[in-house]
């Protein structure tokens, strides 16, 4: 029989702004029983992380918690009734009562290690101060033994070592890894996990996943796992809360969530991530491209390509030092095809995308663009400026769309920009264009007077995609154009460049992260490690039967959101 | 073209076009509405407009000139205005018993209760130009008979009416922080905006010229270039230096925020996109960086006001800005450089109060102003 640690009971957490009131966590009830793990699930908004921080009272202002309960239940050894039973809720923000729940009770952990550990202090010193307010009578030489057996713990490779480094001298895994050390360090019986691994690479993320499961198992923590990532939840959850709009929509088993969702939000949202599993059946349209190889040639074919950036240390200029951050890769791009370009951070994918657009200047080897007029032109080397057709043909999707559209101009500017640029329409013909192009990414044309910052940011990326599409392209570039958006507008963001691939012939090429996307929206995949491209082929063959070591990896590392195709831990 | 004109706009899911209720707002509307929540910028604000309607309007609101004089009346203590007379609307000052200290030769000033002096709205005056082509020939306020004494503010040493002498300086020491701010601003948003774009070597020069300003000491540097100007240049020459020299070490300021806005703009998408889209490089900082950070530029140019200020009113204090004839706050406070006469006339330091008050002003409508420029930061 598992003991309860942890019962939420009608929760309402409330941010009253100057006029309004957000209201982001609004009567949620859940129960965390020992050794479990509770994963809260939900798109951006949804109020998990508010939920999150109300059980640890650690709110930003104007946050407070307005109503319901947080029974914290205390055991004295292996009771199975609790010694105590503590509404958090009732507690003050900075009491001492609160204190203790935090010294020993549950700690934290966040999304961003960087900016969570302090970077002034030693990974030890930082684990050994939260070790010293659990045990305050502890010699400071047996707290740094103990900082480094938590760090072995972890599994880092040289726990002394990292125990005297800071965290800047850390990779992202190392300082989540550090981070949980700490969190651990106060022996809790509860660990909320905020989004841990969404900062990281997969097969990062994968290791991380498996750590805190063993954790959890050999330590009999209860843990609250918050995250976006379906995929995730299928992975590591025993029990799910689905949360929508500051509500649990539905909470139960792994098993009985993903096989029989109740409710509408969470079908949906089970039905975004596992659409994403199998190719999209806007795909199917396309003529295969094996068959008719021997006639068509390659739109783009890139040979050889090299991006190497020289980084100067100290003032003038001495100790240089070169990153190859693309070294050597070669692929084609046939006319109508999608190639995904996917690899981690640092693989080199987004420089080569710049590099085929003409924001940096390749290195070495050579870009050959096939153009409207079935001529060949060498990209490398090539500066496109003013009314080169080049930039008309070859357009861009960015990664972010808050960042890809300038605030100060309204819609209808930022799409009209390179249609005026490029000279072929203007006045009221230019308006009924970007009319046109809005009608077309399922934006309303009454919409062009707003400014960007009155959209979401789906709606956003529609807009950018209006604007890559605004001279009539026939090669986009998308360097990760649907990793800032939430599960479900994915599958509608990648439907909607299937779409436009029908209707305007165009070849993408595709630069992602995520393998799923790969598998949705791909016909041929290059894969990526630190600037090389390891392996390459059809999605079929690369995802099914990966030769490479790294691909090996990187697939097997990929959360997939169906727990009977998860491996067993 | 004509492939897409003819085709429907794809399907989408319900709940994927939804604005939130604000949009159509231009970002300048929105930050006027942050900034409408900020009490303390909008009563700075508010007292800013009316400190500089004052000084527009100086001729017509001072009771005299400000250069006029009245040798019996030196020193002469601020009256009270009284605006009813038992119960009838008839505004008066009380008139001055003058005893002189046949040892000290000392005037002193008490109220004489007997012999009440008149006071019109719209006296009639020596005809002028109201801000330099309306003619009028009434002032605001005024004693009827113009040789009475009517001291608001008291006197100074020579007998001259304080509050004609503080609404003209206004005039100048308001308007000489407007427009040293705006040549700095000249300055530090070109100098700023090469710097932050161009980057390299360019940025690295630009800087450190910068920080030779810096390093600079101030006051000695003003004290030189003031000292540099001709004794014999007229006062509105003199006007145009002083401003000048305000201006050549104030741009430093504006010139980093410039640099920094720049630095972080440039990095971002849309630049990215704007190069895309095939504009060219002055086009992409005057149509898509500048606008960006404008509103923060005007909000930095606010808060630089008050230096300027402060700089004009400690030249003149050390007597090597603006000199008498010219009235300013400045000049003004020269009048309270010894004990003696701050002892026996505080009002002489109105000037400084003046001072305090429109630095105040300006520094909390700048916060106001950042604080409401930055709503997507």
């Amino acid at each position: 029989m598992k003991r309860l640690l942890l019962s939420v009971r009608n929760l309402k957490t409330h941010f009253p702004l100057a006029k309004t009131i957000v209201k982001a966590v609004d009567g949620i009830s859940f129960d965390l029983f020992e050794g479990e793990t509770l994963c809260v699930v939900g798109e951006s908004g949804s109020g998990k992380s508010a939920a999150a921080r109300s059980i640890l009272q650690i709110l930003d202002r104007p946050g407070k918690i307005v109503d319901g309960e947080i029974l914290l239940h205390r055991y004295r050894e292996d009771d199975t009734t609790p010694s105590a039973i503590i509404d958090i809720a009732k507690l003050g923000r900075s009491s001492r009562a609160m204190q203790m729940v935090r010294r020993q009770d549950i700690s934290m952990i966040f999304q961003e290690p960087m900016s969570s550990l302090s970077l002034a202090h030693s990974c030890g010193d930082q684990i050994v101060e939260a070790i010293l307010l659990r045990h305050p009578r502890m010699a400071k030489r047996d707290a740094w033994q103990r900082a480094v057996e938590l760090l072995r713990q972890m599994q880092l490779p040289d726990p002394a070592l990292t125990a005297s480094q800071y965290p800047f001298q850390l990779s992202g895994g190392m300082r989540q890894r550090a981070m949980i050390a700490m969190a651990l360090a106060s022996e809790p019986r509860i660990l909320i996990a905020d989004e841990p691994t969404t900062a990281l690479d997969v097969t990062t993320q994968a290791e991380i996943l498996a750590l805190l499961e063993r954790l959890r198992s050999s330590l009999g923590l209860g843990v609250i796992f918050i995250t976006h990532d379906v995929g995730v939840v299928a992975n590591i959850a025993d029990r799910v809360a689905v949360m929508q709009l500051g509500k649990v929509v539905e909470t139960g088993d792994l098993r009985s969530i993903f096989d029989h969702p109740q409710h509408p939000y969470t079908r949906m949202l089970l039905a975004s991530a596992q659409r994403l599993e199998k190719p999209s059946p806007l795909r199917a349209t396309v003529v295969p491209v094996e068959s008719t190889h021997a006639n068509v040639r390659p739109i783009l074919k890139v040979r050889d390509l090299g991006k190497t950036f020289v980084l100067r240390r100290g003032l003038l200029g001495n100790g240089l030092k070169e990153l190859r951050a693309v070294d050597g890769v070669s692929f084609d791009v046939m006319p109508r095809e999608n190639v995904g370009i996917v690899g981690e951070s640092g693989s080199g994918k987004s420089t080569m995308a710049r590099c085929i657009v003409g924001l940096h200047n390749a290195s070495a080897g050579s870009m050959l663009y096939r153009d409207a007029s079935d001529g060949e032109v060498e990209l490398a080397g090539r500066v496109r400026k003013g009314n080169d057709p080049l930039l008309r043909e070859v357009r861009m999707i960015f990664q972010d769309p808050f960042s890809a559209l300038n605030p100060r101009m309204t819609v209808g500017q930022i799409i009209g920009e390179p249609i005026r640029l490029a000279k072929t329409a203007r006045g009221r013909e230019l308006k009924e264009r970007v009319a046109e192009l809005l009608s077309l990414v399922g934006l309303e044309p009454r919409m062009m007077e707003r400014y960007p910052h009155a959209f979401s940011g789906g709606q956003r990326q529609r807009i950018v995609i209006a604007r890559a599409i605004a001279t009539s392209p026939r090669l986009i570039v998308a360097d990760e154009a649907t990793s800032a958006l939430d599960v479900s507008l994915r599958a509608q963001m990648l439907d909607l460049m299937l779409e436009l691939q029908n209707r305007l012939n165009l070849s993408y090429v595709f630069i992602t992260h995520d393998i799923s996307n790969i598998r949705y929206f791909c016909d041929r995949v290059v894969v990526m490690h630190q600037g090389k491209v390891v392996e390459t082929g059809t999605v079929d063959a690369v995802l099914n039967a990966p030769s490479h070591d790294y691909t090996k990896r990187l697939i097997a590392s990929v959360p997939r959101p169906d727990p009977s195709l998860q491996t067993p831990q | 073209m004509t492939q897409i004109s003819d085709v429907s706009a794809p399907k989408v899911a319900p709940g994927a076009i939804k604005a939130p209720p604000d949009s159509g707002e231009t970002p300048f509307r929105l930050m006027w509405r942050k900034l409408r929540r900020h009490r303390l910028a909008q009563i700075s604000g508010v007292i800013l407009i009316l400190l500089y309607a004052i000084a527009l309007l100086a001729d017509f609101l001072a009771p005299r000139d400000p250069n006029a004089y009245i040798g019996r009346f030196t020193y002469a203590p601020p009256q009270q205005l009284h605006l009813f007379d038992g119960v009838t609307f008839a505004p008066f000052v009380y008139d001055y018993k003058v005893t002189v200290d046949p040892d000290a030769l000392k005037r002193s000033f008490e109220v004489n209760p007997d012999k009440k002096i008149p006071v019109h709205f719209f006296v009639a005056s020596e005809p002028y130009k109201l801000l330099g082509f309306i003619p009028l020939q009434h002032r605001f306020i005024g004693p009827a008979d113009p040789e009475s004494p009517f001291y608001l503010f008291g006197a100074d040493r020579l007998g001259r009416d304080m509050l004609s002498r503080l609404i003209h300086g206004a005039r100048i020491s308001l308007s000489i922080g407007l427009s040293g701010v705006m040549l700095s601003l000249l300055i530090g948003v070109i100098v700023g905006g090469i710097s932050g774009y161009v980057g390299g070597r360019t940025d690295m020069i630009i800087q450190r010229i910068i920080e030779f300003i810096w390093s600079l000491p101030q006051i000695p540097l003003w004290l030189g270039l003031a000292a540099a100007m001709p004794r014999d240049w007229t006062s509105l020459q003199a006007y145009f230096v002083i401003t000048i020299i305000l201006a050549l070490i104030g741009w430093t300021e504006l010139a980093r925020v410039v640099r920094g806005r720049v630095l972080a703009l440039k990095t971002e998408d849309f630049v990215a996109a704007a190069r895309l889209d095939g504009a060219s490089e002055l086009r992409i900082i005057l149509r898509h960086i500048v606008p960006s950070f404008m509103s923060h530029i005007i909000a930095v140019a606010t808060l630089a006001i008050p230096a300027m200020i402060l700089a004009e009113t400690t030249l003149s204090y050390l007597g090597l800005g603006l000199q008498a004839p010219i009235v300013s706050w400045g000049v003004l406070l020269r009048e309270a450089q010894n004990i003696r006469s701050i002892a026996s006339a505080p009002w002489l330091l109105a000037p400084g109060f003046a001072v305090i008050l429109a630095v105040l002003a300006l520094n909390f409508f700048g916060d106001g102003l950042r604080d409401a420029a930055d709503p997507y930061s």
